[in-house]
């Protein structure tokens, strides 16, 4: 039996008290201000601020479906089981100049070190998953932690959050109280009427309240499960951290208020569309593009995904479309 | 300090978004609006708003008492706008051929023990569990979500819900 080396490689801290890591050819290294990242053909600087945002959402999601952009160059492509982290991969101008880096690891392996990277990196009072306006600045020499914002148990709902035995709604109680921004949802919960014995069957939560109590955003949790089709609301403000590729169509349904959508081609970054979306509205995400959304003011967005494990192979081979829908 | 207004859609108030084309056909966006799709429907029609393969969700304009359905499968229902009441019964017998996709109607009140029943408003949602029998009640007009599959109801008019 084969065993995976997850072996953290780091070196002791820096003049900036920070750990530098390696994984395979790439190298990490940070100072106050800036993310340093080389490869065997080049080199690339990230704001340290963009670059922890984009790390804390790639481990919580433990990669997420398809691609992670962290920007126009670094990144890592989900293949469920194994990740290749990359650099210009997605970038005409490095592909052409021949500059781009791929390398495939284990999933436990990269995931072992961007945890590592994420905990010594992250200061104390600074969470990279809160809105800009709600959190300290991640500037400056190492000083301290912040373990219990980086390590958040991310919701995920066997049936739906309020059934008996699965996950629990949100209450000032449980540590939830609601958000600055939302001060104005209705907080009332649906009438229940359970006859005896259907205790396990009969449910219902205010899910817009349940949102307005979360502390993170850009973080699609699951809420709700029919088979492999997974609600995923998540509450967003200021700009998604990272540019997602899709590998699959995913749907967004506004909730509430508005969020404007840049939609590029997946492989080169080209300009394709804009989606603006305010409430009510719903759109889907073809598979085969990379999206980043801007919410001016925190707002309620149901992200609807197909968690179908064949549909990544179905959709490369042609088997399935790229587009949801001929019409 | 600021006070946000949050701004939810209604069946009487929403404006919809639009998509800015730069390199694209707006149809591969398939985008539509649960309050426009609800303002066309008739009551109680599904309307697919998304399609995912298999799985679909439905835009239906609540207004009166609905049919019974049944389902195999566990579904959820979302009030996006109104005031809606679901009742569950828990059938004697199954009431339609096993493992069959999407909610399916039947005739009358089915025969069974009664499970209970939620009252749902503005965006409250209800798990509508499998193999159970349930319908919505609604005194004035409300528009609900449901998260299911695509079955013998669902009705599908892409052209005449999305932007092209």
């Amino acid at each position: 039996m084969s065993t995976t080396d997850t072996t953290v490689k780091s070196s002791p801290a820096n003049e900036h008290g920070y750990k530098s890591f390696e994984l395979g050819g790439f190298k990490f290294h940070r100072d106050e201000f800036f993310v340093h990242v080389t490869w065997p053909t080049g080199t690339h600087l990230m704001s340290v601020d963009t670059f922890l945002r984009a790390l804390q959402r790639d481990c919580a999601w433990n990669f997420f479906y398809g691609t992670v952009n962290f920007d126009h160059v670094i990144g890592t492509i989900n293949h469920y089981g194994n990740v290749d982290l990359f650099a210009g991969k997605f970038n005409d101008a490095y592909r052409t100049a021949e500059l781009d880096h791929l390398e495939n690891f284990p999933s436990e392996q990269i995931l072992g070190t961007f945890r590592e990277m994420l905990a010594d990196w992250t200061n104390a009072g600074y969470d990279p998953f809160a809105s800009p306006a709600e959190t300290a600045a991640p500037w400056g020499v190492k000083n301290g932690d912040n373990t219990a914002a980086i390590t958040r148990q991310r919701v995920a709902a066997t049936r739906m959050v309020g059934v008996k035995g699965d996950e629990k709604i949100r209450s000032d109680e449980s540590g939830y109280p609601v958000n600055r921004m939302f001060a104005d949802v209705p907080q009332d919960e649906p009438e229940v009427h359970i006859e005896p014995g259907f205790e396990s069957e009969i449910a219902a939560f205010n899910l817009f309240a349940y949102l307005s109590r979360s502390d993170v955003t850009w973080n699609p949790s699951v809420v709700s499960v029919v088979k492999e089709s997974l609600y995923c609301p998540t509450t967003e403000e200021y700009i998604l951290p990272v540019v997602h590729g899709n590998d699959r169509v995913e749907w967004f349904i506004q909730l509430s208020d508005f969020i404007s959508w840049d939609v590029q081609d997946r492989d080169s970054g080209s300009p394709r569309a804009k989606v603006i979306m305010k409430a009510g509205d719903v759109a889907a995400m073809p598979a085969d593009i990379r999206h980043q959304g801007y919410s001016p003011k925190r707002s309620m967005l149901l992200v609807w995904e197909n968690n179908s494990a064949d549909l990544p192979a179905l959709i490369a081979s042609g088997k399935a479309p790229t587009y949801p829908i001929n019409f | 300090m600021t006070e946000y207004k949050t701004v939810f859609g209604s069946l009487d108030s929403y404006e919809k978004g639009r998509i800015e084309i730069i390199d694209d056909d707006p149809k591969h966006y398939a985008f539509s609006n649960v309050f426009e799709v609800a303002n066309k429907s008739k009551a109680y029609e599904k309307v697919a708003v998304a399609l995912n393969q298999q799985y679909a969700l439905e835009v239906i304009r609540a207004e009166g008492d609905s049919d019974w359905f049944v389902c195999d499968h566990d579904e959820t229902i979302l009030c996006m706008d109104g005031e809606v009441r679901v009742e569950f019964v828990k059938p004697d017998k199954a009431l339609h051929s096993d493992g069959a996709d999407g909610s399916h109607p039947i005739a009358g009140v089915p025969a069974g023990k009664p499970m209970g029943h939620v009252l749902l408003r503005r965006g409250h949602q209800a798990l509508l569990p499998k193999h159970s029998a349930y319908r919505f009640s609604a005194k004035k007009t409300s528009v609900l979500l449901q998260q299911t599959l695509n079955g013998p109801l669902t009705k599908q008019r892409w052209a005449s819900i999305c932007l092209s």
